[in-house]
Protein backbone atom coordinates (compact mmCIF):
# COMPACT_ATOMS: atom_id res chain seq x y z
CA UNK A 1 0.00 0.00 0.00
CA UNK A 2 1.33 3.42 -0.92
CA UNK A 3 0.49 6.30 1.38
CA UNK A 4 -1.32 9.12 -0.41
CA UNK A 5 0.22 12.27 1.01
CA UNK A 6 -0.63 15.82 -0.02
CA UNK A 7 2.32 18.10 -0.82
CA UNK A 8 1.70 20.08 2.40
CA UNK A 9 4.27 19.85 5.20
CA UNK A 10 3.39 21.09 8.69
CA UNK A 11 5.87 22.04 11.40
CA UNK A 12 5.94 23.93 14.68
CA UNK A 13 7.88 27.16 14.71
CA UNK A 14 9.40 28.24 18.04
CA UNK A 15 8.87 31.95 18.29
CA UNK A 16 8.74 34.65 20.98
CA UNK A 17 5.69 36.86 20.56
CA UNK A 18 5.06 39.76 22.91
CA UNK A 19 7.91 38.45 25.08
CA UNK A 20 6.41 34.99 25.50
CA UNK A 21 7.50 31.72 23.92
CA UNK A 22 5.03 30.26 21.41
CA UNK A 23 4.73 27.19 19.26
CA UNK A 24 3.25 28.41 16.00
CA UNK A 25 1.95 25.79 13.60
CA UNK A 26 3.06 26.46 10.02
CA UNK A 27 2.13 24.58 6.87
CA UNK A 28 3.80 25.03 3.51
CA UNK A 29 4.08 23.66 0.01
CA UNK A 30 5.67 24.70 -3.28
CA UNK A 31 8.67 26.78 -4.29
CA UNK A 32 9.16 30.33 -5.44
CA UNK A 33 7.66 33.62 -4.36
CA UNK A 34 6.52 33.36 -0.71
CA UNK A 35 2.74 33.59 -0.40
CA UNK A 36 1.85 33.98 3.27
CA UNK A 37 -1.80 33.07 3.94
CA UNK A 38 -3.83 34.37 6.89
CA UNK A 39 -7.02 32.65 8.05
CA UNK A 40 -10.28 34.23 9.20
CA UNK A 41 -11.43 34.90 12.77
CA UNK A 42 -12.11 31.79 14.84
CA UNK A 43 -10.68 29.43 12.20
CA UNK A 44 -7.28 28.11 11.12
CA UNK A 45 -4.94 27.50 8.20
CA UNK A 46 -6.93 24.52 6.88
CA UNK A 47 -8.95 27.17 5.06
CA UNK A 48 -6.08 27.39 2.54
CA UNK A 49 -5.95 23.65 1.78
CA UNK A 50 -6.87 24.18 -1.89
CA UNK A 51 -4.20 26.84 -2.48
CA UNK A 52 -1.64 24.62 -0.71
CA UNK A 53 -2.61 21.72 -2.97
CA UNK A 54 -2.79 23.50 -6.32
CA UNK A 55 -0.02 22.17 -8.62
CA UNK A 56 0.03 25.26 -10.84
CA UNK A 57 0.38 27.70 -7.94
CA UNK A 58 2.99 25.52 -6.24
CA UNK A 59 5.22 25.77 -9.32
CA UNK A 60 5.71 29.50 -8.80
CA UNK A 61 4.86 30.12 -5.17
CA UNK A 62 6.04 28.87 -1.80
CA UNK A 63 2.63 28.86 -0.13
CA UNK A 64 2.76 29.22 3.65
CA UNK A 65 -0.17 29.24 6.05
CA UNK A 66 0.13 29.44 9.81
CA UNK A 67 -2.33 29.24 12.67
CA UNK A 68 -2.43 32.40 14.76
CA UNK A 69 -1.75 31.77 18.46
CA UNK A 70 -4.95 30.46 20.11
CA UNK A 71 -6.07 28.98 16.75
CA UNK A 72 -5.82 25.55 15.16
CA UNK A 73 -2.66 23.81 16.37
CA UNK A 74 -1.03 26.99 17.74
CA UNK A 75 -1.88 26.82 21.42
CA UNK A 76 -2.14 29.98 23.50
CA UNK A 77 1.01 30.95 25.43
CA UNK A 78 1.50 29.43 28.87
CA UNK A 79 -0.56 31.24 31.48
CA UNK A 80 -3.48 31.80 29.13
CA UNK A 81 -5.91 30.47 31.73
CA UNK A 82 -5.15 33.43 33.96
CA UNK A 83 -6.29 35.96 31.36
CA UNK A 84 -9.76 37.37 31.78
CA UNK A 85 -10.32 36.98 28.06
CA UNK A 86 -8.49 36.69 24.76
CA UNK A 87 -8.52 39.79 22.55
CA UNK A 88 -6.72 40.23 19.25
CA UNK A 89 -5.32 43.73 18.70
CA UNK A 90 -4.01 45.37 15.54
CA UNK A 91 -0.58 45.73 17.14
CA UNK A 92 -0.27 42.07 18.16
CA UNK A 93 -1.63 40.89 14.81
CA UNK A 94 0.76 42.98 12.68
CA UNK A 95 3.70 42.04 14.91
CA UNK A 96 2.85 38.33 14.70
CA UNK A 97 2.68 38.30 10.90
CA UNK A 98 5.97 40.21 10.61
CA UNK A 99 7.62 37.96 13.22
CA UNK A 100 6.64 34.84 11.27
CA UNK A 101 7.85 36.38 7.99
CA UNK A 102 11.14 37.32 9.68
CA UNK A 103 11.62 33.93 11.33
CA UNK A 104 11.11 32.19 7.99
CA UNK A 105 13.36 34.79 6.30
CA UNK A 106 10.74 35.45 3.65
CA UNK A 107 11.93 37.84 0.95
CA UNK A 108 9.19 40.29 -0.05
CA UNK A 109 6.39 37.84 0.70
CA UNK A 110 2.92 38.31 -0.72
CA UNK A 111 0.51 38.45 2.22
CA UNK A 112 -2.96 37.08 1.50
CA UNK A 113 -5.57 37.22 4.23
CA UNK A 114 -9.30 36.78 4.56
CA UNK A 115 -11.74 38.74 6.74
CA UNK A 116 -9.62 39.72 9.78
CA UNK A 117 -6.74 38.60 7.55
CA UNK A 118 -8.08 40.78 4.74
CA UNK A 119 -8.11 43.71 7.14
CA UNK A 120 -4.64 43.08 8.55
CA UNK A 121 -3.04 42.98 5.10
CA UNK A 122 -4.21 46.59 4.70
CA UNK A 123 -2.42 47.40 7.97
CA UNK A 124 0.66 45.58 6.63
CA UNK A 125 0.58 47.55 3.37
CA UNK A 126 0.27 50.75 5.38
CA UNK A 127 2.90 50.06 8.06
CA UNK A 128 5.33 47.75 6.27
CA UNK A 129 5.12 48.55 2.54
CA UNK A 130 8.74 47.57 1.93
CA UNK A 131 8.63 44.35 3.93
CA UNK A 132 5.85 42.83 1.80
CA UNK A 133 5.94 42.42 -1.98
CA UNK A 134 2.18 42.79 -2.37
CA UNK A 135 -0.99 42.08 -0.42
CA UNK A 136 -4.18 40.28 -1.39
CA UNK A 137 -7.21 41.16 0.73
CA UNK A 138 -10.04 38.64 0.63
CA UNK A 139 -13.29 39.98 2.08
CA UNK A 140 -11.32 43.07 3.03
CA UNK A 141 -12.96 46.23 4.28
CA UNK A 142 -11.79 49.12 6.42
CA UNK A 143 -14.28 48.59 9.26
CA UNK A 144 -17.37 46.60 10.29
CA UNK A 145 -19.88 47.98 12.78
CA UNK A 146 -21.03 45.44 15.36
CA UNK A 147 -24.41 44.10 14.24
CA UNK A 148 -25.07 41.43 16.84
CA UNK A 149 -24.23 40.87 20.49
CA UNK A 150 -20.96 38.91 20.47
CA UNK A 151 -21.49 37.91 24.14
CA UNK A 152 -23.45 34.96 22.74
CA UNK A 153 -20.25 33.55 21.25
CA UNK A 154 -18.68 32.82 24.62
CA UNK A 155 -20.80 31.83 27.59
CA UNK A 156 -20.99 28.50 29.35
CA UNK A 157 -24.72 27.99 28.72
CA UNK A 158 -24.39 28.16 24.91
CA UNK A 159 -22.19 25.70 23.03
CA UNK A 160 -19.45 27.86 21.54
CA UNK A 161 -18.70 25.63 18.57
CA UNK A 162 -22.36 25.36 17.62
CA UNK A 163 -23.16 29.04 17.97
CA UNK A 164 -20.00 30.34 16.24
CA UNK A 165 -20.60 28.04 13.25
CA UNK A 166 -24.31 28.88 13.14
CA UNK A 167 -23.63 32.62 13.28
CA UNK A 168 -21.31 32.40 10.27
CA UNK A 169 -23.22 29.71 8.34
CA UNK A 170 -25.08 32.28 6.25
CA UNK A 171 -21.78 33.89 5.30
CA UNK A 172 -21.07 30.91 3.08
CA UNK A 173 -22.38 31.67 -0.41
CA UNK A 174 -24.84 29.55 -2.41
CA UNK A 175 -22.13 28.53 -4.90
CA UNK A 176 -20.29 26.61 -2.15
CA UNK A 177 -20.35 22.83 -2.60
CA UNK A 178 -21.76 21.12 0.50
CA UNK A 179 -18.49 19.35 1.24
CA UNK A 180 -16.58 22.61 1.48
CA UNK A 181 -19.40 24.53 3.18
CA UNK A 182 -19.41 22.08 6.07
CA UNK A 183 -15.63 21.72 6.20
CA UNK A 184 -15.51 25.50 6.62
CA UNK A 185 -18.12 25.42 9.39
CA UNK A 186 -16.32 22.52 11.12
CA UNK A 187 -13.29 24.76 11.62
CA UNK A 188 -15.56 27.20 13.47
CA UNK A 189 -17.02 24.39 15.54
CA UNK A 190 -13.47 23.44 16.65
CA UNK A 191 -12.39 26.90 17.72
CA UNK A 192 -11.48 27.35 21.40
CA UNK A 193 -13.82 29.11 23.83
CA UNK A 194 -13.89 32.86 23.25
CA UNK A 195 -11.39 32.85 20.39
CA UNK A 196 -13.80 33.91 17.65
CA UNK A 197 -15.19 36.60 19.95
CA UNK A 198 -11.67 37.79 20.78
CA UNK A 199 -10.78 38.03 17.08
CA UNK A 200 -13.90 40.10 16.47
CA UNK A 201 -12.52 42.68 18.89
CA UNK A 202 -9.90 43.39 16.24
CA UNK A 203 -12.44 43.14 13.41
CA UNK A 204 -15.14 45.39 14.86
CA UNK A 205 -13.31 47.67 17.29
CA UNK A 206 -9.52 47.88 17.31
CA UNK A 207 -8.72 47.30 13.64
CA UNK A 208 -10.63 50.24 12.17
CA UNK A 209 -8.44 51.58 9.35
CA UNK A 210 -10.97 53.88 7.65
CA UNK A 211 -8.97 57.02 8.30
CA UNK A 212 -5.70 55.69 6.88
CA UNK A 213 -6.56 53.91 3.65
CA UNK A 214 -5.53 56.87 1.49
CA UNK A 215 -2.02 56.69 2.95
CA UNK A 216 -1.41 53.23 1.49
CA UNK A 217 1.16 53.51 -1.30
CA UNK A 218 0.47 50.81 -3.88
CA UNK A 219 3.60 51.80 -5.81
CA UNK A 220 5.57 50.38 -2.87
CA UNK A 221 3.15 47.60 -1.98
CA UNK A 222 0.50 46.66 -4.57
CA UNK A 223 -2.96 45.91 -3.15
CA UNK A 224 -5.42 43.44 -4.69
CA UNK A 225 -8.92 42.96 -3.29
CA UNK A 226 -11.26 40.02 -3.97
CA UNK A 227 -14.66 39.76 -2.28
CA UNK A 228 -17.64 37.41 -2.46
CA UNK A 229 -21.01 38.92 -3.29
CA UNK A 230 -22.95 37.04 -0.56
CA UNK A 231 -20.80 38.32 2.30
CA UNK A 232 -22.87 40.46 4.66
CA UNK A 233 -20.05 40.83 7.18
CA UNK A 234 -17.63 42.54 4.84
CA UNK A 235 -20.04 43.43 2.03
CA UNK A 236 -18.98 43.96 -1.60
CA UNK A 237 -19.86 47.60 -0.97
CA UNK A 238 -17.34 47.73 1.92
CA UNK A 239 -14.64 46.32 -0.34
CA UNK A 240 -15.47 48.64 -3.24
CA UNK A 241 -15.32 51.63 -0.89
CA UNK A 242 -11.93 50.50 0.40
CA UNK A 243 -10.68 50.04 -3.17
CA UNK A 244 -11.82 53.53 -4.06
CA UNK A 245 -9.74 54.99 -1.25
CA UNK A 246 -6.61 52.95 -1.98
CA UNK A 247 -5.22 54.52 -5.12
CA UNK A 248 -3.99 51.83 -7.52
CA UNK A 249 -5.74 48.90 -5.82
CA UNK A 250 -7.33 46.26 -8.05
CA UNK A 251 -10.73 44.91 -7.04
CA UNK A 252 -12.97 42.06 -8.12
CA UNK A 253 -16.33 40.83 -6.78
CA UNK A 254 -16.83 37.05 -6.94
CA UNK A 255 -20.32 35.84 -7.92
CA UNK A 256 -22.08 33.31 -5.73
CA UNK A 257 -19.32 33.39 -3.12
CA UNK A 258 -19.51 34.41 0.52
CA UNK A 259 -17.07 35.28 3.28
CA UNK A 260 -14.68 32.29 3.03
CA UNK A 261 -13.81 32.05 -0.69
CA UNK A 262 -10.65 29.91 -0.41
CA UNK A 263 -12.38 27.40 1.86
CA UNK A 264 -16.05 27.39 0.86
CA UNK A 265 -15.64 27.25 -2.94
CA UNK A 266 -11.98 26.49 -3.71
CA UNK A 267 -12.37 25.92 -7.46
CA UNK A 268 -14.27 29.15 -8.13
CA UNK A 269 -11.88 31.04 -5.87
CA UNK A 270 -8.76 29.71 -7.59
CA UNK A 271 -10.17 30.92 -10.94
CA UNK A 272 -10.34 34.42 -9.44
CA UNK A 273 -6.95 34.16 -7.72
CA UNK A 274 -4.89 32.99 -10.71
CA UNK A 275 -4.96 36.28 -12.66
CA UNK A 276 -4.02 38.18 -9.49
CA UNK A 277 -1.06 35.88 -8.85
CA UNK A 278 -0.05 36.18 -12.52
CA UNK A 279 -0.07 39.95 -12.24
CA UNK A 280 1.99 39.82 -9.05
CA UNK A 281 4.58 37.61 -10.77
CA UNK A 282 4.67 39.96 -13.77
CA UNK A 283 5.12 43.00 -11.50
CA UNK A 284 7.99 41.31 -9.66
CA UNK A 285 9.73 40.44 -12.92
CA UNK A 286 9.54 44.10 -13.99
CA UNK A 287 10.85 45.40 -10.67
CA UNK B 1 -47.68 30.05 4.11
CA UNK B 2 -46.62 30.13 7.76
CA UNK B 3 -49.26 27.54 8.61
CA UNK B 4 -47.21 25.00 6.62
CA UNK B 5 -44.42 25.14 9.24
CA UNK B 6 -45.52 21.98 11.14
CA UNK B 7 -45.62 19.89 7.96
CA UNK B 8 -42.31 21.20 6.67
CA UNK B 9 -40.39 20.99 9.94
CA UNK B 10 -41.84 17.77 11.33
CA UNK B 11 -41.18 15.93 8.06
CA UNK B 12 -37.48 16.79 8.30
CA UNK B 13 -36.07 14.20 10.71
CA UNK B 14 -32.59 15.76 10.76
CA UNK B 15 -34.01 19.17 11.62
CA UNK B 16 -36.26 17.78 14.36
CA UNK B 17 -33.27 15.96 15.84
CA UNK B 18 -31.23 19.16 15.74
CA UNK B 19 -33.99 20.79 17.80
CA UNK B 20 -34.53 17.92 20.21
CA UNK B 21 -33.81 20.15 23.22
CA UNK B 22 -36.04 23.01 22.02
CA UNK B 23 -39.31 23.62 23.87
CA UNK B 24 -40.44 27.17 23.26
CA UNK B 25 -43.11 29.48 21.88
CA UNK B 26 -41.84 32.32 19.71
CA UNK B 27 -43.56 35.15 17.88
CA UNK B 28 -43.07 35.45 14.15
CA UNK B 29 -44.14 38.83 12.84
CA UNK B 30 -44.47 39.77 9.20
CA UNK B 31 -45.57 43.35 8.75
CA UNK B 32 -48.91 43.68 10.59
CA UNK B 33 -49.44 39.91 10.81
CA UNK B 34 -48.13 37.73 13.62
CA UNK B 35 -48.04 34.05 14.50
CA UNK B 36 -47.21 32.23 17.72
CA UNK B 37 -45.16 29.15 16.87
CA UNK B 38 -44.94 26.47 19.54
CA UNK B 39 -42.17 23.87 19.48
CA UNK B 40 -41.95 20.71 21.56
CA UNK B 41 -38.71 18.71 21.39
CA UNK B 42 -37.99 20.12 17.94
CA UNK B 43 -41.46 19.43 16.52
CA UNK B 44 -43.75 22.34 15.64
CA UNK B 45 -46.92 21.53 17.56
CA UNK B 46 -48.90 24.72 17.02
CA UNK B 47 -49.02 27.75 14.75
CA UNK B 48 -51.59 30.31 15.88
CA UNK B 49 -52.31 33.43 13.84
CA UNK B 50 -52.95 36.75 15.57
CA UNK B 51 -54.24 39.21 16.46
CA UNK B 52 -53.62 38.16 20.05
CA UNK B 53 -54.87 39.31 23.43
CA UNK B 54 -51.99 39.16 25.91
CA UNK B 55 -49.69 36.93 23.80
CA UNK B 56 -46.97 35.08 25.67
CA UNK B 57 -43.73 34.21 23.95
CA UNK B 58 -40.04 33.75 24.79
CA UNK B 59 -38.55 35.58 21.82
CA UNK B 60 -39.83 37.39 18.74
CA UNK B 61 -38.58 37.65 15.18
CA UNK B 62 -40.02 40.72 13.46
CA UNK B 63 -39.56 41.85 9.87
CA UNK B 64 -41.61 43.49 7.14
CA UNK B 65 -43.64 41.29 4.80
CA UNK B 66 -41.35 42.37 1.99
CA UNK B 67 -38.21 41.31 3.92
CA UNK B 68 -39.66 37.84 4.65
CA UNK B 69 -40.76 37.48 1.02
CA UNK B 70 -37.21 38.20 -0.13
CA UNK B 71 -35.78 35.85 2.52
CA UNK B 72 -38.15 33.09 1.46
CA UNK B 73 -37.53 33.52 -2.28
CA UNK B 74 -36.34 30.26 -3.88
CA UNK B 75 -32.91 31.79 -4.57
CA UNK B 76 -32.59 34.83 -2.28
CA UNK B 77 -30.45 37.72 -3.38
CA UNK B 78 -27.28 38.60 -1.44
CA UNK B 79 -28.20 40.24 1.86
CA UNK B 80 -31.59 38.52 2.01
CA UNK B 81 -30.39 34.91 2.24
CA UNK B 82 -29.87 34.41 5.98
CA UNK B 83 -31.45 35.53 9.26
CA UNK B 84 -28.18 37.18 10.27
CA UNK B 85 -27.98 38.95 6.91
CA UNK B 86 -31.41 40.43 7.71
CA UNK B 87 -30.21 41.38 11.19
CA UNK B 88 -27.05 42.95 9.73
CA UNK B 89 -29.13 45.10 7.38
CA UNK B 90 -31.59 45.97 10.17
CA UNK B 91 -34.41 44.19 8.33
CA UNK B 92 -35.01 41.67 11.13
CA UNK B 93 -35.41 42.44 14.80
CA UNK B 94 -34.76 39.61 17.21
CA UNK B 95 -35.99 40.44 20.70
CA UNK B 96 -36.97 38.94 24.04
CA UNK B 97 -35.10 36.11 25.73
CA UNK B 98 -32.87 35.08 22.85
CA UNK B 99 -31.15 32.27 24.72
CA UNK B 100 -33.07 29.39 23.09
CA UNK B 101 -32.72 31.08 19.70
CA UNK B 102 -28.94 31.53 19.95
CA UNK B 103 -28.27 28.19 21.69
CA UNK B 104 -30.13 26.44 18.85
CA UNK B 105 -29.30 28.82 16.02
CA UNK B 106 -28.69 26.12 13.38
CA UNK B 107 -32.13 24.72 14.23
CA UNK B 108 -33.95 28.05 14.00
CA UNK B 109 -32.18 28.94 10.75
CA UNK B 110 -33.47 25.59 9.49
CA UNK B 111 -37.01 26.18 10.76
CA UNK B 112 -37.33 29.63 9.17
CA UNK B 113 -35.45 28.46 6.08
CA UNK B 114 -37.89 25.54 5.61
CA UNK B 115 -40.43 28.02 4.23
CA UNK B 116 -38.01 29.00 1.45
CA UNK B 117 -39.69 28.66 -1.92
CA UNK B 118 -43.04 27.77 -0.34
CA UNK B 119 -44.25 31.28 0.41
CA UNK B 120 -45.16 33.84 -2.17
Amino acid sequence: MTAQFEPILGRYLRLDLDGKPHRVYVEEAGQGVPLLCLHTAGADSRQYRAVLNDPEILKSFRVIAFDLPWHGKSSPPAGWHELEEYRLTSRAYVDTVVAVADALELDQPVAMGCSIGGRIVLHLALEHPDRFGAVIGLQAGAHVDPYYDTQWLHRPDVHGGEVCAAVVSGLVGPAAPDEHRWETLWHYMQSGPGVFKGDLYFYKVDGDIRGQLRQIDTARCPVHLLSGEYDYSCTPQDTLEAAERIKGATVSIMKGIGHFPMSEAPDVFLDHLRPVLAQILADRTKA
Amino acid sequence: MIERLPDLVNADAALVRKGRFVDVTFLLQSGEDAWLVTIDHGRVTDVAKGPFVMPRWTFALRASADAWARFWAPAPEPGWHDLFALIRHKELRAEGDLHPFMANLFYFKGVLGSLRGSVG
